[in-house]
């Protein structure tokens, strides 16, 4: 079935905050193999002018992904979530994320399309902190595969 | 005005895979169980399309010689890294090309990734701010 036309412009409430561990940055920076000091000294942070430790640029998806679920597990949107592969994504930083931030996400829905069977899911999530400063916003492009 | 940026290449192994599970909390199964991935029509264990973008983010990271740098980064998920169950895994390579050096300052990069010499990421681009 297509998903729900409808849902496009939609947003949902913010999410209860996020806030970020200095170890969480640390861990996920020794996942990727970034070794790069200011993700994980907070003095070479501080140096190049944040408080604590920064995050690596796709950081924010740990904080994203979670927050999307408002979204995909809508059953109105009628995602079927074991069809869906991870098409595109993108992010825009106003800065990186530093270990002390409270983060909050607002999801909106940007478009829906099909094409060939498949269906396309854009979504934006606008991640600021409690205070209202914008820290990045994250788009995911999500196919659906057609049914077989 | 088309540099090519040093080539970076990264290994990646299936403890690399397991690692960003719990790092990131994707604990999607077909990126650590060969029967699930298997029984979705996958070739094998596949690694997480965010794990090669934070790899292909990394190069960028290095290029621009600061963490902090990147500005707007995007990439699609052209096709599946898979990972076999060896102590060698396997290899994703990261090119560069400078695209554009804009009036405000900003670099626009154009980068490829690939895997057994195909390309995993297209549309992958990146825009730093160069200190």
């Amino acid at each position: 079935m297509p998903l729900d036309q409808s849902f496009v412009g939609r947003s949902w409430p913010p999410t209860a905050p996020y806030l970020v561990g200095r170890e969480k940055i640390r861990e996920f920076a020794t996942a990727i193999g970034a070794t790069d000091a200011e993700y994980h000294d907070p003095e070479a942070a501080r140096a190049i002018g944040y408080a604590d430790v920064v995050a690596p640029p796709t950081f924010p998806v740990v904080i994203t992904m979670t927050a999307s679920r408002q979204i995909v597990a809508d059953p109105e949107l009628g995602l079927d979530y074991s069809r869906v592969v991870h098409g595109d994504q993108r992010f825009a930083y106003a800065r990186p994320v530093v270990a002390g931030d409270s983060l909050i996400c607002v999801n909106t829905v940007e478009e829906i399309s099909s094409r060939g069977g498949h269906d396309f899911l854009t979504t934006r999530t606008d991640v600021t902190t409690e205070a209202g400063e914008a820290v990045v916003s994250v788009w995911s492009k999500l196919v659906q595969r057609g049914e077989e | 005005m088309a540099e090519t940026l040093p080539t970076q290449t990264f290994t990646v192994t299936r403890t690399d895979l397991i690692r960003y599970c719990g790092a990131s909390g994707d604990f999607n199964t077909i990126h650590w169980s060969e029967r699930i991935a298997n029984s979705v029509g996958l070739p094998g264990v596949i690694a997480h399309g965010m794990y090669t973008m934070a790899l292909a983010g990394r190069a960028v990271s290095v290029w621009a010689g600061a963490p902090d740098a990147v500005v707007e980064f995007g990439v699609r998920f052209s096709r599946p890294v898979p990972v076999p169950d060896t102590d060698e895994g396997t290899e994703v390579v990261v090119t560069g090309v400078v695209k554009e050096v804009t009036d405000d300052g900003l670099t626009k990069l154009e980068l490829t990734a690939t895997c057994n010499g195909q390309k995993v990421l297209s549309l992958a681009r990146a825009t730093i701010r160069k200190r």
